[in-house]
This record gives C-alpha cells, sequence and structure tokens, in this order.
C-alpha cells in the first residue's frame, strides 16, 4: 500500500513521520506548483473553490509517483469541504485512476467504519499503538508551527531577509529525504537553530499584522500567494488565526473541555455572528475582533473565490472595522488571481498602515506631553 | 545656476507618464505616452523629450516610478523610490488638495477609489479580475461607434433622454449596446447611457460599502471624460474636482515620493538621463529547477545583468549582489 494525501500547508510532515513510524510506505505529493494548480483546474468542476482543485492537482501527481491509496478527512460543517471526499473520489474515478480513497469522517457518524479505516492505513489493531504515534504527529505538528512563527519573525526583523528563505526552501526538500517522527524532529530543530542565527535588527518596531480566513488559503503558501513571505519581505510580523496545531488542539484538546483559543473566538464573534454558518466563517470574525482587540496594525482576510462561509464573514468584517478601528484588507484567490495586483493591493495596504502609524505617533507627541 | 527637479514616471498598461516637478512642486514639464507594450522604449523616449526640454544645465534630484511597469522601470532607471499606484495616487491628489477626502481614478485597466481622513489614506479598493469599469471599455466602445474618444463626454453632455444600459460586464453592456442602436436610439442618448453604466459600475463595485465623503477628487486618464465627470456629480450629489494634470497625477505622485525619500538617504540612485541611448536587453527564460517553471525576467545592460525577478523561490534573485536586490 502507497499512501498519499492533499498538501494542507505543513499537515504532511506530520502524517509522513506518523505513517513511516508505522511502517507504511507514504508517497509525498509534489509541493504544489503552477502544474498541480492546471492538473486541477482541468479536471475539477470550473466553479468550486480553489482547494479541491488543488487536491485533484495533488492526488494525480501523486498518482504518477506511484501512489494507490489517497487518504483525507471529512467535515460535520455546512460547508463544501464536507463533500470533498466524496466529490474527489468520484473524479479520480471517471478518469480512470484505480485508486482506493478513504476518509476519515470526526467520530460522531459510524465508529465502525472510522475504526475499519484507521486499521487499514496504520496496518495495525493496536490503538493504543496509534494513539502514541498521533501523539508524536501532534508534537510535529506544534514544533512545525512554532518553525513557521520563528521564520516569519526573523525574516521581518532580518538584515538579509532572503537567507531566511534559503533556509526554509532547503528544509522543505531535506524533509522529503528524511524518514520517521524523530529525523523529522531533529530536522526541524536543527533548522529553527540555523534561522536564529541569522542577523537581526532587534530594536526594530515591525508593523504586526493578523491573517485571518478559511483554514486552508491561510496555511497553504502556493495558494495565498506566499503572503507570509511578502509581509516579511516588506518588514512587517503576522499572525495567522489558524494553524494545522490550532486546530488539532481545538478538535482533540483544550477545545473538548470547552477552553482555548477557538472557543474565545466563538464568544468573541457573538456580537456579530452568533451562530455557525459553516467553515471557519465564525472564527474568522471572532478572530478579526481577538486581533484588533490585542491591537494589531491591521488584519488580512484571505478567502479562495465562492467560499459561502467566508462571504458572510467578508460581510461583516466592515462592521468590526468601524467598530475597532482597524483596517482590514480582504484578498480573494483563485486560479485566476493575477499576483502583480495582488502585490500592488498588498503594498498599498502595508503603506496605510505605515502611515497611520507615523500619524498616531505625530499626535501623540503634539498632544501627548 | 544648475536648476534641480524631481522626475516621476508612471508606467501603465496604457500610458507612461513622465514629469518633472520644481522646488515648490510645480509641474514644469509633463510628457503623456501611449505604452503600446513597450515600456523600454516608450521610457526612453519620454526622457530623451525631458533631455530635449532641459538642455544642459541641470540636474535630476530624485526619481520615483509607479504604474504597473514600476519594477521595470525602477530599475531601468536606478529610482530612489518604487511606489504600488494607490500611495502614488493619494500623495499627488493631496498635493493638489490638502482637504481631500475621496480621490476616483479610472486608468486605463485599474480603476480604483481612496479614502483618506486628514491627508491619511484610511481605505482603498481597486477593481478586480476585469476592466468593465475602465477607460479600455471606453476606448472600445467609441471604436464601435466610430467617434473619437476625445469627443466621447462632450457628445454625452448633448443628451436630454439617458438610454439605460446593463454595464456590469463590458460583454453585456456591448450587447446590450447594439440591441439600443437598433430600436433606433439617438447616438448621444446611448454615449450618455455608457457613461451612467460606467459610473453605476464603479460606484457598485468599486466603491460598494466606502464611505464617500467630499471634496471628492477625479483623475486618471478618464477624467478628460466630461460625461462621465457628470454622471459622478449627478450620482454623488456632490461637485466633483478634476485637477489640472489628471492625466498624470500617478506620476506626480512619484516624483513626491522620491523627493522625500532622498531627504533621507541624502544621494539619488539616478543613473542618470543618458541611459536613454543605452540599448537594453530583456532576456525571459523558463526555470526548470522545479514544476512551478517560473518565468524569470533578466534585464540587462550590454553583459551587465541589472536585475531579475519572477521566480518563487528566489534562486536566480538571492543570486543576485545584495545591493541590487529589489523585490516585487
Amino acid at each position: 500500500m502507497k499512501i498519499t494525501f492533499p498538501h494542507m500547508g505543513n499537515v504532511y510532515i506530520a502524517i509522513k513521520g506518523v505513517l513511516e513510524d508505522l511502517n507504511q510506505e507514504v508517497i509525498l505529493p509534489p509541493r504544489c506548483s503552477k502544474r498541480t494548480l492546471e492538473i486541477g483546474t482541468k479536471y475539477s468542476p470550473e466553479s468550486i473553490c480553489l482547494p479541491l482543485k488543488i487536491n485533484i492537482g495533488n492526488y494525480i501527481e501523486s498518482i504518477e509517483k506511484g501512489a494507490d491509496t489517497i487518504i483525507i478527512v471529512g467535515s460535520n460543517g455546512p460547508c463544501r469541504f464536507g463533500l470533498y471526499s466524496l466529490l474527489e473520489k468520484n473524479i479520480l474515478m471517471d478518469l480512470g485512476y484505480n485508486v482506493d480513497v478513504i476518509s476519515f469522517d470526526p467520530p460522531n457518524g459510524n465508529y465502525n467504519l472510522l475504526f475499519k479505516n484507521i486499521e487499514k492505513i496504520t496496518g495495525t489493531k493496536n490503538m493504543y499503538q496509534v494513539l502514541k504515534k498521533v501523539n508524536i504527529g501532534k508534537k510535529i505538528l506544534k514544533d512545525m508551527d512554532n518553525l513557521m512563527d520563528i521564520s516569519n519573525k526573523k525574516r521581518a526583523h532580518a538584515y538579509e531577509k532572503y537567507k531566511v528563505d534559503n533556509r526554509m526552501n532547503s528544509f522543505y526538500q531535506s524533509i522529503e529525504y528524511v524518514h520517521g517522527s524523530n529525523e523529522i524532529l531533529n530536522l526541524i530543530d536543527n533548522t529553527i537553530k540555523d534561522i536564529s542565527i541569522i542577523e537581526e535588527n532587534k530594536e526594530k518596531d515591525c508593523l504586526k499584522v493578523g491573517i485571518i480566513g478559511e483554514i486552508y488559503t491561510i496555511i497553504e503558501p502556493f495558494v495565498n500567494l506566499e503572503i507570509e513571505k511578502k509581509l516579511g519581505h516588506m518588514g512587517v510580523e503576522i499572525e495567522k488565526s489558524l494553524t494545522p496545531y490550532k486546530w488539532v488542539e481545538h478538535h482533540w484538546g483544550k477545545g473538548r473541555l470547552g477552553i482555548g483559543e477557538e472557543v474565545r473566538k466563538i464568544k468573541e464573534a457573538k456580537p456579530y455572528l452568533s451562530t455557525l454558518v459553516g467553515g471557519h466563517g465564525r472564527e474568522t470574525v471572532g478572530s478579526a475582533v481577538l486581533y484588533a482587540k490585542k491591537g494589531f496594525d491591521g488584519i488580512i482576510h484571505i478567502l479562495p473565490l465562492n467560499c459561502m462561509p467566508e462571504i458572510v464573514a467578508q460581510t461583516i468584517l466592515p462592521t468590526v472595522e468601524k467598530d475597532y478601528s482597524v483596517p482590514i484588507l480582504t484578498l480573494i484567490v483563485d486560479e485566476m488571481t493575477g499576483e502583480a495586483g495582488y502585490n500592488t493591493r498588498l503594498e498599498a495596504y502595508i503603506d496605510l498602515l505605515k502611515k497611520r502609524r507615523e500619524h498616531a505617533n505625530d499626535k501623540g507627541i503634539l498632544y501627548g506631553s | 545656476m544648475i536648476k534641480g527637479y524631481y522626475m516621476g514616471v508612471d508606467v501603465g498598461s496604457v500610458s507612461t507618464n513622465v514629469v518633472l516637478l520644481n522646488e515648490k512642486n510645480e509641474v514644469i514639464f509633463k510628457k503623456y505616452i501611449r505604452t503600446q507594450g513597450k515600456p523600454i522604449i516608450k521610457l526612453q523616449q519620454g526622457l530623451k523629450e525631458v533631455k530635449d526640454f532641459l538642455g544642459n544645465d541641470f540636474k535630476i534630484k530624485a526619481v520615483g516610478t509607479t504604474g504597473s511597469g514600476r519594477q521595470l522601470a525602477g530599475t531601468i532607471l536606478g529610482a530612489d523610490i518604487i511606489k504600488n499606484e494607490i500611495t502614488a495616487h493619494a500623495v499627488s491628489a493631496i498635493n493638489f488638495m490638502p482637504d481631500v477626502n475621496t480621490v476616483l481614478e479610472i486608468g486605463g485597466q485599474d480603476s480604483k477609489i481612496i479614502i483618506l481622513k486628514d491627508s491619511i489614506v484610511v481605505d482603498f479598493a481597486m477593481n478586480t479580475v476585469c476592466a468593465a469599469g475602465t477607460g479600455s471599455f471606453l476606448d472600445r466602445q467609441a471604436g464601435r461607434l466610430g467617434i473619437d474618444i476625445k469627443e466621447f463626454g462632450n457628445i454625452a453632455l448633448k443628451s436630454k433622454n439617458p438610454v439605460r444600459i446593463a454595464g456590469r460586464c463590458a460583454v453585456f453592456a456591448e450587447s446590450d449596446m447594439i440591441h439600443k442602436q437598433q430600436l433606433g436610439h439617438n447616438e448621444e442618448d446611448i454615449i450618455r447611457g455608457l457613461c451612467e453604466a460606467l459610473v453605476r459600475n464603479y460606484l457598485n463595485n468599486v466603491g460598494k460599502g466606502k464611505n464617500i465623503k467630499p471634496p471628492v477628487v477625479f483623475q486618471g486618464g478618464v477624467a478628460a471624460n466630461l460625461g462621465i465627470k457628470e454622471a459622478f456629480e449627478r450620482e454623488l450629489g456632490s461637485e466633483i474636482f478634476v485637477p489640472k494634470h489628471y492625466d498624470v497625477m500617478g506620476a506626480i505622485g512619484a516624483s513626491i515620493l522620491a523627493r522625500e525619500e532622498v531627504k533621507k538617504t541624502k544621494k539619488t540612485k539616478f543613473r542618470g538621463i543618458n541611459i536613454a541611448d543605452i540599448n537594453y536587453k530583456i532576456k525571459g527564460f523558463e526555470c526548470s529547477g522545479c514544476s512551478n517553471l517560473c518565468e524569470i525576467v533578466e534585464i540587462c545592460d550590454g553583459s551587465k545583468v541589472l536585475a531579475r525577478w519572477g521566480d518563487k523561490c528566489g534562486k536566480w534573485t538571492n543570486a543576485m549582489d545584495l545591493d541590487d536586490h529589489k523585490l516585487a
């Protein structure tokens, strides 16, 4: 059995580690590229949201590399993602690919089927063993989040910003050649050490921007046209409202106990949106309020074209913008997105934030003392 | 005495504009050239005219570029600042009218709205995807009707019974316009209908949800069109101000920003007016390092590579000397 899965930010690193520890063969889909998108666009319904197109591209590229089993998670929320596994399976079948598509639905449906699927993929009946490995997977996700945070912060402050890019590029290249969770964790540690020694301007007071929106678009760099890198090069520190580890923590950790950041987001969103609208619509509104309260300079909202939950959030955000007087920029991504226009908007937005800050400081001098 | 000037260049999809400002931020020279897909040649043509205009005793104290070709122009010129169009347009609108609250800017391919408060940009929006509400749309319809685009606005003003034309999309507008022609409507009524369709489209898409407060400044090539100006005034119910140099406002903004930049750095990076005579070569190639197959652009002056861009991973951009680092 040669297992593959779609790209979703850094999640693939954790899945690779866990499955390799369980002695399963993993075929990593090539990193998302123009080719992935081209294949995906060719075989997906025209008006479906961008993540599905990328997924299809990932699968076909992995099948070309020899994969015969695809795993994907399901979803309960009223968002199209819940139907992805079915739709994707049908698309692949129509194209004549003979692959096994296994979807893990969150455990409030058929438990028997879920356990059977887990058994099939992990190759063991020993659930204790599996849980132990899942914990290691969580650690990988946590460390990856940490690495991303460190590299993003460093990029904003570093004198030679491209050194951070080079180090991250070689990290992603090496990840394909290491095996098992131990080697992966070591590689992450070494990369963090390498990045930490890059020289930086510690005194620089960088702008801080929160990135909110639908989880896939904000964590998959190819889809959001590498917004982290772009903002880092403009000297902006960023924080993302959703990351793979935050997601896991909410669904398999603190969130189950009714505490943690995600729960707080729902609370903050309440005055604006008190009900579930599917996907991460409600969390998006909540995150905007949270970042505004934390005093971020700006908030960038990214969504894939025609994503319903995010469109609901988008129409609410101008009210948050007014209430907290924090500028919010919305960027919509699709395969039609032109990078030049995207860059112009980002640049202009960062100019706006800079001017705002200068203005606020001027006023402070004038009226403060 | 040698006079010092500040140069601003706006390389857009439709036009390439060059302006010179004096110490008082007054325009002493402006040139509006059609880009016609040849930005480098047209830019060099503009520089030659600057040279002819100024003679020998002059100094360019700072250079700024803007527009969709800002990166390219900035590299060739050795610009002190390379700025996006939104900031450049806002800066020049403030220079024209310090208490401006709204800037409407309609160019060839882009239309923008900029909201300001106390001379600070607080919000902006740009048209998405298509060019239905821009100058290209009007150009195309003028061509179809066989009218000179310069006459377009004046004809619209003659209309007494404007025709309502569906303006959401350029293709739909065109078929609706043909239909109205077949019904026998007057030319001036149809033209005014087109102007109103464009304004409606602009306010519904670009200006949606924005707090449009007077005073309103209208700039960009389309501001020459009196029909559009009047349609905006009717729709917004307030006076619209069109600056004298409405067509080169981006370039003016770029030169003001460059002047401020040089105040900080004390020295311009301008490569000299003689670059008008250099034969620049652009090499484009596809990098086969990974499946992204990025199209790398390399701009050379003789055998010297001035800049490279286009790669996602930074392999080519980062291979340049650090001083030459230019980020897209």
